[in-house]
């Protein structure tokens, strides 16, 4: 199973053993990361699990999907490497990648 | 609003596993405090969330263990004592003791009502007890009709509200063939306005769904026990292999009513989540909480979250006014549908044509800005949200020009 790492705002490391398949942030829920709300769940809803993708996996996660980056455009501090973490798949090629929470969500 | 802390070693009993019971017990604990947490809940899973239910769930694209909000052991580590198939069936408030339907007595020194909502069913003197007729609600309500779920078959959804049109979209998907009766002149016709209610019907129409409007339901018929057709009030009958009731909620206020506690189109509370026995809470579908001049109640995870996190804020002496954000979404087919505040009391709509085939209505009391529904425009449900938490109201004819830049608004 692909191992991914999510810093929480004050440097905690969360190393998760993750599904294939599962969101990043249905991992960092279930693992009680702070900072992670996710009020809708995982629907690309209420842009409550932002997170920024590590410099070294931006490319092999990928950009945004039009409804994300629409929704993102809101969020609290964006930068080049935010994404909403309900919508970043697991895969075995996303071994290793790590997100770091934001300060705040909203 | 700064209430008196209890002492961190209180004992909490939360009565209901829902989303606000699971939030206010986990709260509690991000707050610091150390207490004994009791958290009651019916159903036998752990706390799971509800809204992909009739989405996803169903669609068969998540599996069940998905939709726990935590795993069991969450609870242990936590501290928080987790009763389920655990039915509370009485509040002792002089001897401040929760009795269980099985005889066990928990006692309590604040107590937090989560008991949410339960669908309300068509009556059996309609037919409504045949086999083959379901709700959504539950988990065990889905996995119940989940079989059915096969190509052609034909459903019968009673109730033109979002979990019937919810419910349709998923049947639809499936390959089901679907007929929607809605009672009311139009779909939608409590939550949205004739503009959103025509969107969505042409959305249906376009997929193959009937959609019967101002049809009411006179009975359902069946053999052997089993559901086979649906009378309309004016006689007309449609053959249905199985029905999904979508008629709404009612909130689940008997063990507060048996206890005394103040009720008003739910268990009332006050604006630190208080009910009328100060050391008895409540949040989420059950509770009503006073908003501007009059009181309401929402059905919503949004609210369900945030009040039940006012409750533990309250309960641990942090500030505690909670102040509704009313929002809520529905995924039916490709469109997501957002919704920023409430629209109650509306008297005008604008409408706003997104530039790639997303459209909003903005709802309007006079010039003041009530409510938005958004279809497939996200950027446009963002900046409305803020606009109405900040009480703002740009005018119907700036958000329906095209030109208008909306990020532009929030400045």
């Amino acid at each position: 199973m692909p191992k991914i790492s999510v810093v929480a705002k004050d440097g905690t490391v969360f190393e998760i053993q993750a599904e294939p398949g599962t969101s990043v942030m249905e991992n960092a829920v279930r693992n009680s990361v702070p900072g992670i709300e996710a009020e809708c769940g995982g629907a690309c809803a209420c842009a409550t699990c932002h997170v920024y993708v590590d410099e070294a996996w931006q490319e092999k996660v990928g950009l945004p999907g039009p409804i994300e980056a629409d929704m993102l455009d809101f969020a609290y501090d964006v930068r080049p490497a935010s994404r909403l973490s309900c919508q970043i798949k697991v895969a075995d090629g996303l071994d290793g990648l790590v997100v770091l929470v934001p300060e705040r969500q909203s | 609003m700064r209430d008196e802390p209890i002492d961190p070693h209180a004992r909490i009993v939360v009565i209901g596993a829902g989303q606000a019971g699971f939030t206010a017990c986990t709260k509690l604990r991000d707050l610091g405090h150390q207490g004994p947490i009791t958290l009651i809940g019916e159903e036998a899973h752990p706390p799971y969330q509800r809204p992909p239910l009739s989405k996803g769930y169903l669609l068969g694209e998540i599996t069940e263990d998905r939709l726990y909000f935590r795993p069991l052991s969450f609870y242990e580590e936590r501290s928080i004592d987790l009763r389920l198939s655990s039915i509370a069936s009485a509040i002792d408030r002089d001897r401040k003791v929760v009795a269980l339907a099985d005889g066990n007595v928990i006692a309590y020194d604040r107590l937090i009502l989560t008991t949410g909502a339960r669908p309300r069913t068509l009556p059996a003197t309609i037919g409504g007890n045949l086999d083959g007729v379901f709700c959504v609600r539950n988990l065990a309500d889905i996995n119940a009709m989940a079989e059915r779920f096969l190509e052609g078959r034909r459903v019968l959804i009673v109730g033109g509200g979002y979990i019937g049109l919810e419910a349709a979209a998923v049947s639809a998907k499936l390959g089901l063939r679907v007929t929607v009766i809605e009672a009311a002149l139009r779909i939608l016709q409590r939550v949205a306005c004739p503009e959103t209610a025509a969107y969505f019907r042409a959305l249906h129409d376009e997929k193959g769904v009937t959609l019967l409007e101002g049809a009411a339901l006179e009975a359902l018929e069946g053999d052997d026990g089993h559901v086979r057709s649906a009378r309309l009030v004016g006689g007309s009958v449609v053959p249905v292999d199985f029905v999904i009731a979508g008629v709404g909620v009612v909130p689940n206020v008997e063990l507060a009513e048996a206890a005394g506690l103040t009720i008003d189109n739910g268990i009332a509370v006050d604006e630190t989540c208080r009910t009328s026995d100060p050391d008895i809470y409540a949040a989420g579908d059950c509770a009503s909480f006073p908003w501007r001049t009059g009181r309401i109640r929402l059905e919503s995870v949004g609210n369900a979250i945030e009040q039940a996190e006012a409750v533990a804020r309250s309960l641990t002496g942090t500030i505690s006014h909670y102040d509704a954000k009313p929002w809520f979404w529905s995924d039916q087919y490709d469109v997501k549908l957002q919704i920023a505040g409430l629209s109650a009391g509306y008297d005008n709509v604008a409408t706003r044509v997104g530039s790639a085939g997303g459209m909003s209505y903005w709802y309007y009391r006079g010039k003041e800005l009530l409510a938005v529904d958004a279809m497939n425009e996200p950027r446009v449900y963002m900046v409305a949200k803020r606009l109405i938490e900040a009480g703002r109201s740009p005018s119907a004819a700036v958000v329906s020009d095209p030109a208008t830049e909306l990020k532009a608004l929030l400045s």
